[in-house]
């Protein structure tokens, strides 16, 4: 049989070129990424010093990040998908901001707020001699900022499609706020949970314009990939290249198996 | 309650429910007298968008009353003129919901045992008694099983149990037995009696359908609209029932009007020949089975004989179903039941009949074959 | 321009130049035959847009030379894009739409010859050395380069690929001192504007830099300075849009104008 046995009406061409040309905008790049590669030097430029320690910070820093937008967001998600108050609006306008703010215009931001003589870095600085700036703390502040709208519209998104009404029975059970939400809606938004925290992972990865802005740029400390990249690509475009296919592969590895682990069907 | 949830003794014991339930939006009203006692089962029976969900959500502490009380076991709930609300998570009771609502990322065993760890009992203990619970409703292999592996019977059992592991002194079940299959329903109701029976606190369940109310229940609150128009045993509200949707639920022929001895005339101006006395305002019942039906007027004892219409035919288990529709009295011929009428005939009657939808035929039924009884609105 | 015509051929390429270098002389010629022409030397008048590609510590000062060379030139734009000197290269190397490019230094400018991209030569036109800029009123009380390694004193370089940061390693080789600082900016813009945000207390910056925040920022020379001058070298590019405004804008800037202007500003005389 050489005729397609399949119901429905198939795919119309209308939508896969598109789609095609679409896939191909988005791959070419990275083709182009792999085939410039200087492979025969790739060991050794693997190895250089600073490539390692970049690598480090900015799994470390962006998985910190990730942490704190989870810890902040997901309430902040909740308030803004259960709680009724006046100027909610505006609140769920604000909060989604970092998201259309260039990621410079926020590192700026951070320092007038947080640097040595910013509205609330002056007082930090002062009362317990903290300073962000030119921290690796001050890498994750960055990269949290621009970072969070993802994760608090992912849960906010999938809070307001929870069913309410196993909330409900809880507690009918006797459960409280605080366990209703540990053990019936936390579980319940889990997958969009997840997806929010993976987006959330890989903005803070990337960022880069917040970062060199508030956090400056000092290896080990707070050179992150993207900044390493960018410097090198300024005396050396191979050794950019290396340095953007080592976060490339390590990024999609730690994604895949994210998403097989926590991502799959409960 | 917890303190007494966690010394294992039935807390049900001697707690009663007394409430009356007054709750008015969305130009919806509510307003229903409830009194259970320890042990006994009550049904809430009624059309849908009756209320019955309104009046368990509000025992619930799901939904606020705007005005009435809610007591139970002495203790106060909801009282809107003193602003005592109780929350549901500070109220003893268990809720059995119309889809069960099971977690699903809990096993049936940590389902069941939910209840009695958020009223502070340990882990391990809760775990025991959940444990306990599912071997009572016949799922103790089940226990490690997810809701989405468990059949539509065994969730409800689930669901069952989970609620009575609170031992709660008010179960309230949302038609329990809706979202089974017919075979499935049979079984369910059985053993549901049996749990109900054994529970020692009071019970409400809501339903539409009157064989579970019948099965189940010590007493049946018929609800329309907002109000209870009947409360009795499953037998009163059978052999008298007070509205059309009674009637229509239990299948009898119902009519109301104004009696005087051993005649009670309709509205419409039929008298009626009944049985038994009655004065004033009364209720007619007679069941479709006590209806012959006739090609032309019959001679004969039957002084109730009534020119009809036929309106529709439908099968009813072995025999077949009428339903007739009443004509206008024209010229001096006396008029048909201008409320309707469903008569029983044997397939065999129906088939010499050849009933077809606008034939005339004579209904008569004995007087003896009705029930008369006053319509003065009873507790 | 002309790639955008003919994107392979070599001679047409050519061609193409010349009659646009023709084109442009021709309507030169006859603008220069109506308005008077100006005092101040200049090679040919040049009209269109010059787009010069600037490291970031001749901002101010190359844009004023912006505006004298339009005023000599009617009918001249001059625009601008100041950045890290390598920033600029890795651009112009990869084809950014450049006329002119001015460095902070001899390396910079060879990145971008070694790939082919100058149209004449680079001379250098100014000098620059480094001084210890620090707050107004020099709070941390700060003399010499060897004060930047006390505890406690957050200093900013430029990043070493940054002409500015490659000078400053060279001067603290020079002087034996171990600074660790505590960013390393792109561009030394970006290290003056740290300082000037008070989130470090000193930073290393070019004499003309301090001189543009003289407001802001005090500057202290040090000795060692003197063994790490930067050359600033000028050159029209061999891909220009513009190549006649490019060497009249090149020419402005060797001419003796344009040397009082950047004496003005700090800038040594090469």
């Amino acid at each position: 049989m050489s005729t397609r046995r399949t119901p429905g009406s198939g795919a119309p061409p209308a939508l896969l070129v598109p789609a095609g040309v679409g896939l191909l905008f988005l791959v070419l790049p990275l083709a182009g990424l792999l085939v410039r590669t200087p492979w025969a030097t790739l060991p050794q430029r693997l190895g250089a010093p600073g490539v390692l320690p970049a690598l480090r910070l900015s799994l470390f820093t962006a998985t910190a990040a990730t942490v704190v937008c989870m810890a902040l967001g997901v309430p902040l998600a909740w308030l803004l998908a259960r709680a009724r108050f006046p100027g909610r609006r505006l609140v769920r306008a604000l909060v989604t901001l970092p998201l259309v703010l260039p990621p410079v215009v926020g590192g700026v931001a951070l320092l007038l707020v947080f640097g040595r003589r910013g509205l609330v870095g002056s007082w930090l600085d002062a009362t317990f001699g903290v300073s962000l700036p030119f921290s690796t703390a001050g890498v994750v502040a960055a990269e949290a900022f621009v970072a969070m709208p993802f994760l608090i519209l992912a849960v906010e998104g999938a809070l307001r499609g929870a069913d309410p009404r196993y909330e409900e029975a809880a507690a009918t059970l006797g459960a409280g706020g605080w366990t209703v939400f540990r053990r019936v809606t936390l579980p319940m938004i889990r997958p969009g949970l997840t997806a929010g925290a993976v987006l959330c992972w890989a903005r803070a990865l990337g960022e880069f314009g917040a970062t060199i802005t508030f956090a400056g740029n000092f290896p080990g400390r707070t050179q992150t990939m993207p900044l390493a990249v960018y410097l090198a690509f300024e005396s050396d475009p191979q050794a950019a290249i290396v340095l953007s296919l080592l976060l490339l592969t390590v990024s999609v590895l730690i994604l895949t198996v994210l998403r097989g682990r926590w991502v799959g069907q409960p | 309650m917890s303190a007494e949830l966690q010394s294992g003794e039935p807390a049900g014991a001697a707690t009663a429910l007394d409430a009356q339930l007054v709750v008015a939006r969305n130009g919806f009203s509510l307003d229903l007298a409830l009194s259970v006692g320890a042990g006994e089962v009550v049904a809430l029976l009624g059309p849908n968008g009756a209320g019955k969900t309104t009046a368990l959500r509000a025992l619930a502490g799901l939904l606020p009353l705007t005005d009435g009380y809610i007591r139970l076991g002495g203790r106060l709930l909801d009282d809107p003129a003193s602003g005592v609300w109780q929350p549901a998570r500070r109220r003893a009771i268990g809720v059995v919901f119309q889809e069960y609502l099971l977690f699903g990322q809990l096993s049936a065993l940590e389902n069941v045992a939910f209840g009695p760890r958020c009223h502070g009992v340990g882990r391990a203990q809760a775990r025991q008694r959940a444990q306990v619970w599912l071997d009572r409703v016949g799922l103790g292999g089940q226990a490690g099983a997810r809701p989405h592996q468990l059949s539509g019977g065994q969730a409800q059992r689930v669901a069952l149990a989970r609620a009575l592991a609170v031992e709660p002194g008010l179960l309230l079940l949302d038609e329990p037995l809706a979202a089974l299959d017919a075979r499935t329903r049979l079984e369910v109701r059985a053993e549901l009696r049996r749990h109900l029976a054994g529970h020692c606190g009071a019970t409400v369940l809501v339903t539409h359908d009157p064989l579970d109310a019948m099965v189940l229940a010590d007493r049946i609150v018929i609800v329309e609209q907002g109000r209870a128009v009947q409360t009795g045993d499953a037998a009163a509200i059978t052999r008298h029932p007070r509205t059309e949707y009674v009637a229509r639920l239990v299948g009898l022929n119902l009519y109301r009007g104004r009696g005087s001895g051993h005649t009670v005339t309709l509205p419409d101006g039929v008298a009626l020949s009944v049985a038994d006395p009655v004065e004033g305002e009364a209720f007619v019942a007679f069941a479709p089975a006590a209806v012959a039906l006739h090609r032309s007027r019959p001679d004969g004892s039957p002084r109730n004989t009534w020119p009809m219409t036929v309106d529709g035919v439908d099968r009813h288990g072995d025999h077949v179903r009428v339903q007739l529709r009443g004509g206008v009295a024209a010229g001096g011929l006396p008029a048909g039941l201008s409320g309707g009428l469903a008569a029983d005939v044997t397939t065999a009657a129906a088939a010499e009949l050849g009933l077809s939808p606008g034939q005339p035929l004579w209904a008569a039924v004995k007087a003896t074959e009705t029930r008369a009884y006053p319509a003065t609105i009873q507790r | 321009m002309s790639r955008a015509i003919c994107p392979q051929w070599t001679v047409c390429r050519s061609v193409v130049r010349a009659a646009a270098l023709f084109a442009v002389l021709g309507l030169a010629m006859g603008g220069c035959a109506a308005t008077k022409r100006p005092a101040e030397a200049s090679a040919t008048a040049a009209t269109g847009t010059v787009t010069v590609f600037a490291a970031s510590s001749l901002t101010e000062v190359f844009t004023q030379l912006g505006r004298d060379a339009e005023a000599v030139n009617p009918g001249l734009t001059v625009r601008f894009s100041f950045a890290g000197s390598s920033t600029l290269a890795q651009q112009i190397n990869a084809g950014a739409p450049a006329d002119v490019f001015a460095s902070a230094s001899p390396a910079t400018m060879k990145q971008v010859t070694d790939a082919g991209g100058r149209a004449g030569s680079a001379t250098v036109f100014a000098r620059n050395h480094l001084v210890i800029a620090v707050p107004r009123g020099n709070p941390k009380r700060l003399a010499g380069l060897a004060d930047l390694a006390r505890p406690g004193v957050k200093v900013a370089l430029c990043a070493e690929q940054v002409p500015c940061g490659a000078a400053a390693k060279t001067a603290l080789t020079a002087a034996g001192v171990a600074l660790t600082p505590v960013t390393l900016e792109s561009d030394v813009r970006a290290a003056l504007t740290k300082l000037r945000l008070g989130e470090v207390d000193a930073a290393l910056v070019y004499r003309t830099d301090a001189s543009a925040a003289s407001g802001e920022v005090d500057a202290i020379e040090f000795a060692e300075s003197a063994k790490a001058v930067n050359d600033y070298l000028v050159v029209a590019l061999a891909r220009a849009a513009n190549p006649a405004g490019a060497r009249v804008f090149v020419a402005y800037v060797r001419s003796d104008a344009a040397r009082a202007v950047l004496a003005r500003a700090g800038f040594q005389s090469p």
